[in-house]
């Protein structure tokens, strides 16, 4: 292939991917201004708070709970090598809070908040639903996208605070009815070695990776191509998207607090 | 009236609308006949403002459309859909009193479902489905209860996208009748899309028929079989043969 060829192509690849940035960057200001101003659909808020908070609750759970079991066996097997068996309660208090309760309730969301509001949407647009919204004097941005992403910001940070105590409590459980631990030794431990600011970056992370998700999830759905294909493909970009950014989110802002 | 005034519209490389010129009488029922892909829709949509034009000019009463309170401009249409576009999750009476539960147009629930229910009586479905979810419904109650939407408000304009598409020949002329009687009934404007030749006859005051995106022939239904027109000619005979070339 002529080098011009590869540099031109190159070239409309970097030009298509600043523009898929600039377009969620302009969504997403878009969604945060029909937040901020009326008309609100409380039903449409409440019932994404049961959606996106209450019937993800077992999901995270579940995840949570086994991640903490299994992190306290890794840290014991691993402590082991070195005699430092004794650190699995902080080991496990601080990688649950500060990176995986964070991470993991975050992919979960992408998985089961992002595709479904992306199917949602996405078959709504087919389906004409969009239009007759607008048709009936009703900003689809305002009825369909402002409550879900309100509703991921407030949910999620406390479906992450949900995921870092039953994860620890996942490590509690192993460490304490199979390593032999002291119950009351691990809970204390726990409790010592855990600053606020822990707490606050685990959070913070679930409001950003909330936003994310939702905004995900909305953008491909108003996106989405014709046909059960177009829905397809809206779904799987808008999870793909999501799980990305999300990781990419959870870098920069370890950095950040890391520098606090 | 409405007015579409040399409109253009584009997508990428297929030029829809070519200059499309109409005038639709108020309290008129117009009906825009054409192939499949010829911008039918492209061209409702775009009195809407669902769909930008990229040149020409959309009047509606003398005014540009959509300029003003969009709110306000929209109050004075509604639309039935091709699938019916009801929001699955929501009841047939608030699909039905959507626009009455929210905006400008907002009255007291009771009210709202008490409107919706005359409007569903209207349009002749009973009160009992008032609480039952679209996707329990045939689609041609779908169809009526999208008819019953677009009428809840009482709109000065109501446009009609391929009625009878997808129903059964007496289905399609209860729904072509309702649509007869109803636009008479409130004095609408009428705007109708469709490929189905006993719709055009049945609600349509004129007709116009959308071709290489303009309107190739328009005037009085009644005038539609002397025309002389070819293309209307074989577009409303259906015959295969002719200056619009069908694809095998």
């Amino acid at each position: 292939m002529n080098p011009l060829d590869l540099l031109a192509r190159l070239g409309r690849m970097v030009l298509a991917a600043l523009a898929a940035i600039g377009r969620v960057a302009l969504f997403g200001l878009s969604t945060f201004s029909h937040m901020l101003r009326p008309p609100y659909y409380p039903r449409e808020f409440f019932l994404s708070l049961l959606q996106i908070g209450w019937l993800s609750l077992p999901v995270v759970g579940l995840t949570a709970l086994f991640t903490g079991g299994a992190l306290a066996l890794q840290i014991y097997a691993g402590g082991a090598r070195f005699n430092a068996e004794a650190v699995v309660p902080q080991i496990v208090a601080i990688g649950m809070v500060r990176e995986l309760g964070p991470v993991l309730v975050g992919l979960m969301i992408a998985a089961r908040v992002t595709s479904s509001i992306a199917a949602e949407i996405a078959t709504m647009k087919v389906t004409e639903q969009i239009d007759a919204l607008v048709t009936l004097s009703t900003n689809p941005m305002q009825y369909l996208v402002a409550p879900r992403v309100l509703a991921a910001l407030i949910t999620v940070p406390v479906l992450v605070g949900i995921g870092d105590i039953i994860g620890i409590a996942g490590g509690y459980t192993v460490a304490v009815y199979n390593l032999d631990f002291n119950s009351a030794a691990y809970l204390k431990n726990t409790v010592d070695f855990l600053e606020p600011l822990d707490v606050i970056s685990s959070l913070v992370k679930g409001a950003f990776f909330g936003v994310i998700a939702a905004t995900m999830g909305c953008y491909y759905g108003m996106q989405s191509g014709r046909g059960a294909q177009g829905v397809g493909r809206a779904t799987k970009s808008s999870v793909e998207a999501a799980a990305v950014l999300i990781l990419a989110a959870n870098f920069v802002l370890t950095g950040v607090f890391f520098s606090l | 009236m409405i007015k579409m005034d040399n409109v253009h519209k584009a997508f990428g490389d297929n030029h829809v609308l070519q200059g499309m010129n109409l005038e639709i009488p108020k309290s008129s029922s117009m009906v825009i006949i054409g192939g499949s892909g010829t911008g039918k829709s492209v061209a409702l949509k775009s009195v809407l403002g669902l769909i930008t034009p990229d040149s020409g000019e959309i009047y509606v009463d003398g005014k540009p459309s959509g300029s003003g309170d969009r709110d306000a401009f929209l109050a004075r249409f509604g639309m039935l859909f091709q699938g019916g576009a009801l929001f699955d999750s929501l009841p047939v009476w608030q699909n039905v009193a959507f626009r009455l539960l929210r905006g400008q147009l907002k009255r007291p629930v009771e009210e709202a479902r008490e409107i919706a229910i005359e409007k569903l009586r209207r349009v002749g479905l009973k009160s009992n489905v008032a609480d039952r979810l679209p996707a329990e419904l045939s689609g041609g109650m779908q169809k009526r209860v999208g008819l019953a939407r677009a009428i809840a408000a009482e709109p000065e304009i109501i446009f009609f996208d391929e009625p009878t598409t997808g129903l059964d020949p007496i289905m399609s002329g209860v729904i072509n009748d309702l649509i007869r009687e109803i636009v008479v009934e409130m004095g609408a404007t009428a705007m109708t899309i469709t490929h189905d030749m006993s719709s055009v006859r049945a609600i349509a005051d004129n007709v116009a028929m959308l071709h290489g995106g303009v309107i190739q022939w328009t005037g009085p239904v009644a005038d539609m079989d002397q025309s002389g027109d070819p293309y209307l000619d074989q577009f409303i005979h259906g015959r295969a043969e002719g200056p619009i070339e069908a694809v095998r």
